[in-house]
């Protein structure tokens, strides 16, 4: 079946080139067949690689080590759900379901305004088309994922432990959805300058596409952040990672794109920086895409030994190149149609906001990227750590929070200071009474930046609670109905505004969260032996015994671990009994022979499991690393390896296993108490669910599409 | 069983590619008009949607009855052009159906 998945992946290739062509042919000659035809070439594309993903993924299920990739990603040992989500853990099969994605969130784009805007949807199906050759051009000359090898291995050396955590099997697909979706608005975009229609009609048109894409994006980088506090076992969720940052970069420009494209649909303005954010979001998409592949920055998410950097590059410096000179040869059409018509509106609210969401992709770009440009200029390679992202991006953030909950309560082109001071004096109010709080209880005094963000998003929380607030009064004055039924119907009439209003509220809760997380976090790391306690904050967290497991079929993470060794720890505060965690570290299979047959068994890379009492107000969070070498299990390893045969090896573990739990060596512990992480996740998900509200297209949205389907068809059968 | 299963592949994206090209003039949809006419319709959409959020700022308070009138005047005048544009578009793609069909 290889042979099936090479071959798919060539007519792909040849698709791309040929729906490109035609799309370009009949825009510009005026034979529309050929601009449909064009259209219909990336619906068959998306139909070739869903072949393509299909074998793959049959590959990995069936555990036919033939494929290269399976065999170097997966093994008989890896749990099934992770064998499917082990496709895209290689360098080949993450390219391939970037294609497989792009195409499919490029088929859904262009079939739903395959009746608006044809003249830019055809270029952007061009330079769509364009984008998925080049990445399917990667697999046929740099990564197949097809490839296949002999003799045939009996075994596969398995996925990366690491990845095996539920959350990573949805963390990239979320990630290269946001990542496929935010170079459709490129497309378009480009499209328009190249077709001269840069009126509003083409940011109406992918406005949904950018939201769609900054939610995955969005949902990615949180369940990116999730996987790194409950898995990688140093207990923090952001650490300034090259390749986190590489996410959160195109996010930040489209967050601002968002917010200034409501400029240009109401007043015709800003268009040049609107087609600025959209190509500078879609170029930072694939500089994401560069960092992770290209092997040029240190970071845990990345491929190892990745080779893709120059065809990224040229990929990277051709689309700078066109995006500058298609923004400067089109300037005269880029005027704005209005200019300001005060500083007290929400344009300026939105441009305000605007230039800090760019000035933080800006801070981040330059934190990420120095060192490369530290060795450029110096020829030393030097890196810039937490603190120094901490010293600019904490003032932008609050200065974010605080436009974020101006935003919502402020008129478009002008607010009188009367309305201005009607409108704050609420959130004003809350605002003043958290800060007092704050200075009355303490925490301000240990933490100023923590309490001002409490203080803004309390302000955020209050301005659009009032906008809540008064909208319901506003529909129940004219439809007397009961409070829930006017707030229900009046979020369906206003999915776009209040979806937004939902969205601030979501992203101050997040910041409450991370705010409290960072700020008042109480952490110890000490080696115990059962019996023995320690306090960390308010919690006494006391080592009651050890815990093992031997064999995948027993490991009670089901991440497919030949020996799990943990800990039983009993939590408590004040004397009072409050949770009994169970954090482990699961040692896995290597296909390294010189470790011997026992010491294979276990060689791997070991993984840390870590247990978390979650709760509103704070998070125990406990993680162990049971010391392996320590010389009495040691020697069990060593006479195994001597005297059992590979079949029989897994008694050594077995009694390795009895050994630690009899005489347990002492164990190397990491807790932490946080308090209010919980509300980054809960944050994240209101996030989520405000931007599925301002995506659902509205009953009038659906009642014109059908009216407008109706009217078409009535033209059709006259004109037949 | 590889080769024929990859020459069904190609041959049903063939088929799916082409199947603009094969159509007779006279199926084709009327494009240049429907898409004229739709893109006023999303044009007018969003303007009433301007108006309404316009209504909606007066009601929660967010704007003068002073400003609103004003505000309101101008939405409704550019929706105006909206709809003059759109029923022009409308007739000249009606009178085009006529002409062919006769």
């Amino acid at each position: 079946m290889a042979s099936l998945g090479f071959v798919c992946l060539l007519i792909a290739f040849v698709l791309c080139f040929y729906g490109a062509g035609a799309a370009i042919y009949g825009v510009r000659t005026g034979r529309m067949q050929y601009v449909e035809s064009g259209r219909r070439s990336v619906y068959a594309l998306a139909g070739v690689l869903t072949v393509c993903f299909a074998v793959l993924e049959v590959a990995f299920v069936r555990n036919d080590f033939l494929f290269n990739t399976v065999a170097e990603t997966s093994s008989r040992t890896t749990p099934l759900a992770y064998r499917l989500a082990a496709v895209w853990s290689s360098q080949e099969g993450s390219l391939l379901l970037w294609a497989w994605l792009m195409s499919i969130w490029s088929s859904l784009a262009l079939f739903l305004v395959r009746r608006r805007i044809r003249e830019v949807a055809a270029w952007a199906t061009a330079i769509l088309l364009g984008f998925a050759a080049f990445f399917i051009g990667l697999m046929l000359f740099y990564a197949d994922p097809f490839t296949t090898r002999r003799p045939l291995p009996v075994e596969g050396a398995g996925l990366d432990p690491l990845l095996r955590f539920p959350t990573m099997m949805i963390h990239p697909p979320m990630l290269y959805s946001g990542y496929t979706i935010s170079v459709i608005p490129l497309a378009f975009a480009m499209g328009a300058l190249i077709s001269r229609r840069v009126d509003a009609e083409w940011v109406r048109t992918i406005r949904r596409f950018s939201l769609a894409g900054w939610m995955f994006l969005g949902a990615g980088i949180l369940l990116g952040a999730r996987w790194s506090y409950s898995e990688l076992g140093w207990g923090g969720y952001w650490g300034w990672d090259a390749v986190e940052n590489a996410s959160l970069m195109p996010w930040l420009t489209a967050t601002a794109f968002l917010h200034s494209l409501m400029l240009q649909e109401k007043r015709g303005m800003l268009k040049v920086w609107n087609f600025s954010l959209v190509l500078a979001t879609g170029v930072l998409t694939i500089m994401g895409t560069f960092l992770v592949r290209s092997g040029i920055l240190n970071s845990i998410h990345a491929f190892g030994g990745a080779t893709l950097g120059v065809p990224f590059v040229t990929l990277i410096g051709v689309l700078i190149v066109a995006s500058i000179y298609l923004v400067v040869s089109r300037l005269p059409l880029l005027r704005s149609e209005h200019r300001l018509d005060s500083l007290f509106s929400r344009e300026s609210v939105f441009l305000a906001n605007n230039i800090v969401l760019v000035a933080l992709a800006f801070v981040i770009f330059w934190g990420t990227y120095f060192p490369l440009i530290s060795r450029a200029v110096t020829g030393q390679e030097s890196a810039v750590g937490p603190p120094w992202f901490d010293r600019y991006t904490v003032p932008l953030a609050l200065l974010l929070v605080l436009l974020s909950g101006i935003g919502p309560v402020i008129a478009w082109r002008r607010t009188t200071l009367g309305d201005l001071r009607r409108n704050l004096a609420f959130p004003c109010g809350a605002l003043i009474v958290t800060l007092a709080a704050m200075f009355a209880t303490g925490i301000a005094a240990s933490s100023i930046t923590a309490a001002v963000m409490f203080s803004l998003a309390a302000f955020v929380l209050a301005s659009v609670g009032q906008e809540f607030y008064r909208g319901v009064k506003a529909r129940r004055a004219v439809s007397h109905e009961p409070p829930p039924r006017a707030l229900f119907a009046l979020v369906q009439r206003n999915r776009r505004r209040y979806g937004g209003y939902i969205v601030h509220v979501g992203i101050a809760a997040l910041f409450i969260g991370v705010a409290a997380s960072s700020s008042f976090q109480h952490a110890s790391e000490l080696t115990l032996t059962p019996g023995h306690s320690t306090k960390v904050g308010a919690y006494r967290l006391t080592y009651v015994k050890p815990t093992a497991t031997v064999t995948p079929r027993y490991d009670t993470a089901h991440t497919g671990s030949t020996l799990n060794l943990g800990a039983v720890v009993a939590v408590s505060k004040e004397g009072h009994h409050v949770a009994t965690l169970y954090p482990s570290e699961g040692y896995y299979a290597s296909d390294e022979s010189t470790q011997g047959t026992v010491g294979a068994l276990i060689g791997g890379q070991p993984v840390s499991h870590v247990a978390i009492d979650g709760g509103i107000t704070r998070d125990v969070w406990t993680a162990i690393a049971p010391d392996i070498e320590a010389p009495a299990l040691k020697r069990i390893v060593k006479i195994g390896n001597r005297t059992l045969a590979p079949g029989d090896a897994v008694v050594a573990i077995a009694y390795l296993a009895r050994a630690y739990l009899h005489h347990p060596p002492p164990a190397q512990f990491h807790f932490i108490v946080s308090p209010l992480v919980l509300w980054i996740w809960i944050g994240g998900l209101i996030v989520v669910f405000g931007a599925a509200i301002a995506i659902w297209p509205s009953p009038h949205a659906v009642r014109r599409t059908v009216v407008a389907r109706v009217r078409s068809r009535q033209l059709g059968t006259a004109n037949a | 069983m590889v080769v024929v299963l990859a020459f069904l592949v190609l041959l049903v994206v063939v088929v799916v590619v082409t199947a603009p090209l094969r159509r007779r003039d006279g199926e084709r949809p009327p494009e240049h008009h429907a898409e004229r006419v739709a893109d006023l319709e999303a044009a007018r959409e969003a303007k009433y949607h301007e108006i309404r959020d316009a209504e909606l700022d007066l009601r929660t308070g967010k704007l003068q009855e002073r400003d609103f009138d004003e505000l309101n005047t101008s939405l409704r005048a550019e929706a105006l052009a909206i709809l003059t544009k759109l029923e022009a578009a409308r007739a000249e793609g009606a009178e085009e159906a006529t002409t062919r069909g006769a």
